[in-house]
């Protein structure tokens, strides 16, 4: 190591990359010397350069790559570390938090002034696309069917459809977007959730919505800012037509602030609550928050 | 006689060797996310994606991709902030001889000229492959937000096309990287063993005439 004290040598003003200048000649010249004379002197010191060169990069490359060696093992195993943490719904924690400290991001920054993009009918996807079936029976009873809403003050309403038809009339062509990947553009006509909650209100501003389908096969959570927002529909019309059972009849959920999953079908029970609801996808693994 | 001279920085060196796992990672949880949806030109078929166990993942992919954005974001925009105060960038974006010169490297590369072209740090197609795949860097930044808040940033998915269109961007952004891969390690494996450790030390050894 008797070279790391010309480490930090001065670079030479010829080119300023240069690590290492040249080494002096060793000899000194007191008389003219003869021209093997001085082509053996310069040999030399080209053969000192090149051996102290090749030293210099020796040391430099274990370091080099001995510390690369270790930053790759730090690596491999925050990367095991990460796969292999215990699971919560499905997914190593900390990943889990992550979803939530973006989820913290994504409502900071959410405004119920912001819309979904709306389109022309001439975009109108017909017919819809028919994706996910769970909680939907063929041969449900329109005439039984009761909204219940838990969560207001006093006992749960219950509600008709008539009940719903009843509240201002909304319409609006959005985009339904798949957590898969794809997305259509739909018409939807409902009343605003907004509407209904505010016909029956809870106690004080619940912290979120849950919705669930009678026999709760689907049920998803929602926050509050997301189920309050103007295009947050309880749609009983697709594409203009009233809902097939396929797309969630009587009553199914338009929230186009959301990925597909939370769009949920058939609608049996709506819920006020200050305790994050369960969500059918989120339990598997998916993002809870699921918001656009 | 040789000389040990300078190449790439530490700083430059870190975030080099940063982006690589992260931006794998990066595509690694995008190819399970597109596995659920595959519309564009790459198509596989089931049993492709159960080889290389990447199907059923979409929930997973999901929840890596949006962990690993943060990072993959953050090193990025360090890097360009790096270049920028170190005046690193000189040796990275194209100027007035770029265009002709990468022709000049092209037609070496192809042997089809043999006179080497200027080289400096960085040669012409190196100035614009490493200023494209920043930029290309900062598009999928983009185009990934389009897709992920589409209706808080309905402006910028609009800027892009729309939705389908965001996607479809931010998916071929991703086969770029995958072919910049290829083409880099190609060249790095045909410069040859010099060139590669300097990206590791440092430091590169040239000859230069004895005096």
């Amino acid at each position: 190591m008797s070279e790391e004290s010309n480490e930090e040598q001065a670079p030479s003003p010829v080119n300023p990359l240069v690590v290492e200048p040249a080494v002096e000649p060793p000899v000194e010249l007191t008389v003219e010397p003869t021209p093997e004379e001085l082509e053996a002197a310069c040999l030399a010191a080209i053969e000192a350069n090149d051996r102290h060169v090749a030293a210099d990069l020796k040391r430099r490359s274990r370091r080099g790559f001995i510390g690369a060696g270790v930053a790759a093992a730090i690596g491999v195993g925050a990367w095991e570390w990460l796969r292999t943490r215990p699971r919560d719904a499905d997914l190593p924690w900390p990943l889990r938090r992550m979803l939530e400290t973006n989820e913290s991001i994504a409502m900071a920054y959410f405004s119920r002034s912001r819309l979904s993009p709306t389109f022309p009918r001439s975009r109108v996807d017909n017919p819809p696309r028919i994706n996910g079936g769970i909680g939907l029976v063929p041969n449900y009873d329109p005439e039984h069917w009761r909204l219940t809403i838990e969560g207001v003050d006093g006992a749960p309403q219950v509600l008709t459809l008539d009940d719903i038809r009843a509240f201002p009339r909304r319409s609006m062509i959005t985009e339904l977007r798949c957590i898969e990947g794809w997305s259509i553009i739909t018409q939807w006509s409902g009343a605003r959730l907004s509407d209904v909650m505010a016909k029956f209100p809870p106690p004080k501003l619940p912290r979120y919505v849950a919705i669930e389908t009678p026999g709760r096969g689907y049920y998803v959570g929602l926050d509050i800012e997301s189920a309050l927002h103007p295009q947050t529909l309880l749609a009983y019309e697709l594409n203009g037509a009233p809902l097939t059972w396929q797309h969630g009849a009587p009553l199914r959920l338009a929230i186009p602030v959301k990925y597909g999953i939370k769009n949920i079908k058939r609608i049996g029970t709506i819920r006020y609550t200050d305790v994050r609801p369960a969500d059918y996808w989120a339990e598997q693994g998916y993002d809870w928050y699921a918001g656009h | 006689m040789k000389v040990l001279e300078r190449k790439h920085s530490i700083a430059l060196r870190w975030f080099h060797w940063i982006n690589f796992p992260l931006l794998a990672i990066m595509v690694w949880s995008g190819a399970m996310i597109y596995w659920a949806n595959q519309v564009y030109w790459i198509k596989f078929s089931e049993p492709v994606w159960e080889k290389v166990n990447l199907a059923f993942r979409l929930a997973e992919g999901m929840a890596f991709h949006f962990f690993f954005m943060w990072l993959f974001a953050i090193n990025g925009i360090l890097y360009v902030l790096y270049t920028i105060v170190s005046g690193a960038w000189r040796e990275l974006l194209p100027n007035r001889r770029t265009f002709i010169e990468a022709i000049q490297v092209a037609l070496h590369d192809l042997h089809l000229r043999r006179e080497p072209p200027p080289q400096g740090k960085f040669n012409a197609a190196q100035r614009l492959a490493y200023t494209g795949i920043i930029v290309m860097g900062l598009f999928s930044l983009l185009t990934g937000l389009a897709i992920y808040k589409p209706v808080q940033f309905s402006w910028l998915t609009w800027l892009f096309g729309g939705y389908p269109m965001a996607r479809f961007f931010h998916f071929w952004l991703t086969v770029g990287y995958v072919v910049f891969f290829v083409v880099h390690v190609g060249q790095v494996i045909k410069t040859g063993w010099n060139n590669f450790r300097a990206i590791v030390i440092g430091v590169e050894v040239r000859e230069v005439p004895g005096e």
